[in-house]
């Protein structure tokens, strides 16, 4: 297996979805058996397949990054640039490898799980067509080493994630949730673009090894490198749903529930993440310490609204902004395997828990058909309680993402989220940014509450509804299976062998944190290596290290704490919801409220932007149409008064002429009258005359 | 006194003669009328051509001529009498201001 099989399988492994897309745009409705599901699945499987290949032999044969470069496009020399081309490829680290395994297996469950979710739907061979053409975009921004194609597969997820939230666009909050999705996440790349034009403006290359290698030559510097690291972050922010372009992500719940898991949970908005990760060599301390804020309080802010919700995709929603906001903080403060690590961790427990409650509403929404009540939502927690004895497997899998994502042992969340902490911990204590990891253990705190807050209200305690609770069943196989899988994938074992300790993991042992290429001068002090007894590490290392036992005893201790508050309150109900609630009542509807930002965004730019398309409806109504219709006006003014002269004057001399000529004619034509005698007259006159010519 | 009659005097007598048939020719209604005009015109040419064979000498061709004239003139009038009954046959008048058909 040479490293040019592995790029051409990876080359594969891109285009079997974008395949699937194919097939089953064009022919899937008709023409193909059962829609083309079973086609679109088997090709992402194969996919899945190929990328395994790929990343057991990158790991296990190459330990060096295998890079396929092509020269695209080439401008020749140009003035005051040098030699323009554009030079497109592959890269295969172990960072993209691992993303390559994560983004196949998520995909591959959810579609298998869609075969039983979808199921009667309306537009069911489009909605795996779309499947396929996300999955094909992910891939693209997994494989690919340059910033040129990772914009083009960027762009690409975004409006695969519009074309699936708005998959039932007959409701029009769908349609308007996959355009604010779009939309939202335009200003984030229109950040990302400007920081790749300054990036090739300095650089004059897209290629990220080629980009960083300008960088460590010092071609991009100072407040410009710090800049281009923040724009290109933006990109991040809006795709990874950061603060404070957060707010589709909630919004994106229109969408099914598999997508949800799909998209919105495991890939898509980790694309963020690993755009981070890709560039995080680039980064300066500004741009990281600015990166570690904008993820602290992401995840503040959508923890604080997660404990008000009662819809279970939205907790599930708000709780994802708060697990990327935890990585985007993890990267930023230096901890770049733990935030990676994470990524992986999360897309399995994320997705479990959407599938799962992909299940609960599934077997809600029959429940409901059943006793013919189409008013309640499926979806609302309130409607629900005791489900654990009628669905099972959905509970108990459901219950280890929780313990996952609240940290507990012998979970692989446990593990990512105990190193994220000790990063958070080591750079607050280094640099002096202390709030980072404050909120960090904070938001682990509230992470435990109200996640334990939606099992224990969704499937503790005695139904809401009796009627309905009546008709609930578990789901079929096909959706509890990939349930199962990503159970046991969220487990500590599947990651490395001591369930508490993560330095163990094979994501330890070949995800490395790349050597920062930023001039020393724009790096913490702390970051950079010194050599202690022969062996380099830094100060950063070190406290890391240390802060490894602290770290995991205070985060232990704020997830137990969130679980016993959330057991008090809602299993025990020793405490009462409603009183707290009633008691912080202006804190409490501001939370509700997700904090007021769409509100605020609404009357800011939505209004602003409304009124300037407004003024320019006004502009091109009244004035420049008016501009048009009155040169109009002129033009027929002009040729009436044209046709005016023309009429009367020009027509008037010729007529003149003719009457002068009718009247010679008139005049001559007495001559003629007839009369002999007068020819006669004529005759002797003109001998007479002659006569006296020649004779005379 | 009265002068010897010369060549001239026979000369102005025919051109004033000629004049006047010329003038009736012209002026006269009724085609009989411009007829005469026209035997007063050939009688004018007539006295000329005498004239001029009596003032030359031996030399009587001009007598010739005049009889000539004479009976051209005969012939001549009688067609003339014929065309115009022929078009008094036609237009039931003789009054030429009538006959205008080769007006426009």
């Amino acid at each position: 297996m040479s490293q040019d099989t592995l790029v051409f399988l990876s080359i594969i492994a891109l285009l079997l979805p974008f395949l699937g897309f194919v097939l089953l745009i064009f022919f899937g409705r008709k023409r193909l058996p059962r829609q083309g599901d079973l086609i679109e699945t088997g090709l992402v499987l194969g996919s899945l397949a190929i990328s395994f290949v790929v990343f057991f032999n990158k790991i296990l044969h190459f330990p060096e990054p295998i890079e396929w470069k092509f020269e695209w496009v080439n401008f020749g020399f140009v003035q005051n640039w040098g030699e323009m081309k554009i030079t497109l490829g592959i890269l295969i680290d172990n960072l993209s490898a691992t993303m390559l395994v994560v983004v196949g297996v998520i995909s591959s469950l959810v579609h298998i799980f869609s075969i039983g979710y979808m199921k009667d739907d309306v537009r069911y061979s489009r909605y795996f067509a779309y499947l396929g053409f996300f999955t094909f975009s992910m891939l693209g921004i997994v494989l690919t080493n340059n910033f040129f194609t990772m914009y083009v597969f960027w762009e690409l997820v975004g409006v695969s994630s519009y074309l699936l939230i708005g998959h039932w666009y007959e409701k029009k909050s769908a349609s308007d949730a996959a355009k604010k999705a779009f939309i939202v996440n335009r200003v984030g790349d229109f950040g990302f673009f400007v920081g790749i034009m300054i990036i090739w403006a300095s650089l004059k290359t897209f290629n990220f090894a080629e980009v960083f290698a300008g960088i460590e030559q010092g071609k991009l510097s100072g407040g410009l490198l710090t800049a281009a690291g923040i724009l290109v972050f933006c990109g991040a922010i809006g795709k990874s749903a950061q603060f404070p372009l957060h707010v589709w992500l909630p919004d994106a719940m229109e969408g099914p529930t598999p997508v949800s898991a799909l998209i919105h949970a495991a890939t898509m908005v980790a694309a963020g993440v690993y755009l981070t990760a890709r560039t995080y060599a680039m980064m300066s301390a500004d741009a990281l310490t600015f990166i570690a804020y904008i993820g602290a309080i992401t995840a503040f802010i959508s923890a604080t609204i997660a404990i008000t919700q009662t819809d279970i995709k939205r907790v599930l929603a708000y709780s994802t902004i708060s697990q990327l906001g935890y990585m985007t903080m993890s990267l930023g403060s230096g901890a770049y395997v733990a935030g990676f690590f994470h990524l992986v961790t999360h897309a399995a427990f994320k997705a479990g828990l959407f599938l799962g409650s992909g299940s609960v509403i599934h077997a809600m929404h029959h429940a409901l058909h059943k006793v013919h009540d189409h008013h309640t939502d499926p979806q609302d927690i309130r409607n629900m309680g005791g489900l654990r004895k009628k669905m099972p497997i959905t509970y108990y899998t459901f219950l280890i993402y929780t313990l996952a994502i609240s940290g507990i042992p012998l979970t692989s969340g446990f593990l990512s989220k105990d190193s994220i902490l000790a990063g958070a911990f080591a750079f607050g204590k280094l640099s002096g940014h202390v709030l980072i990891p404050l909120i960090g253990f904070f938001v682990a705190g509230l992470t435990a509450f109200y996640m334990f807050r939606l099992l224990i209200l969704t499937f503790h305690g005695e139904p809401k509804r009796k009627d309905i609770f009546e008709h609930i069943h578990e789901s079929p196989k096909v959706m509890t299976v990939p349930l199962v899988i990503l159970a046991v994938l969220s487990l500590w074992f599947v990651f490395g062998p001591n369930p508490f300790d993560a330095s163990l993991t094979w994501v330890e042992k070949y995800i490395h944190k790349p050597k920062s290429v930023v001039p020393h001068a724009q790096q913490f002090e702390f970051n950079l290596p010194k050599v202690d007894e022969g062996v380099s590490i830094t100060e950063y290392e070190h406290a890391l290290h240390e802060a490894h036992i602290p770290a995991m005893l205070l985060s232990l201790g704020m997830a137990g704490l969130g679980i016993l508050f959330a057991f008090l309150t809602y299993q025990w109900g020793k405490i009462s919801a409603e009183k707290v609630a009633g008691a912080l009542k202006p804190l409490y509807t501001f939370l509700k409220n997700k904090w007021y930002f769409d509100e605020l965004y609404q009357n800011t730019f939505v209004l602003a932007t409304l009124g300037i398309s407004k003024f320019a409806r006004w502009f091109d109504l009244k004035i420049i149409d008016g501009i048009v219709d009155g040169s109009a006006y002129l033009t027929k003014l002009w040729s009436f008064s044209v046709g005016k002269f023309d009429w009367n004057i020009i027509d008037g001399l010729v007529n003149l002429l003719a009457y002068i000529t009718g009247f010679f004619g008139y005049v001559t034509r007495l001559l003629q009258n007839g009369k002999v005698q007068t020819y006669i007259v004529y005759v002797v006159f003109a001998v007479i005359i002659l006569f006296y010519i020649f004779i005379g | 006194m009265l002068k010897n009659v010369g060549l001239e005097h026979f000369l102005i007598v025919s051109a004033i003669l000629f004049s006047l048939g010329i003038y009736a020719v012209v002026t006269r209604k009724n085609a009989i009328m411009v007829l005469m005009g026209i035997e007063l015109i050939l009688n004018s040419a007539n006295i000329n051509f005498i004239a001029f064979s009596k003032y030359s000498t031996a030399e009587l061709s001009g007598h010739l001529a005049a009889i000539f004239v004479i009976i051209l003139a005969a012939a001549e009038a009688a067609i003339a009498i014929a065309i115009v009954l022929n078009i008094y046959k036609n237009f039931l008048t003789v009054n030429i201001d009538e006959i205008d058909n080769l007006k426009r």
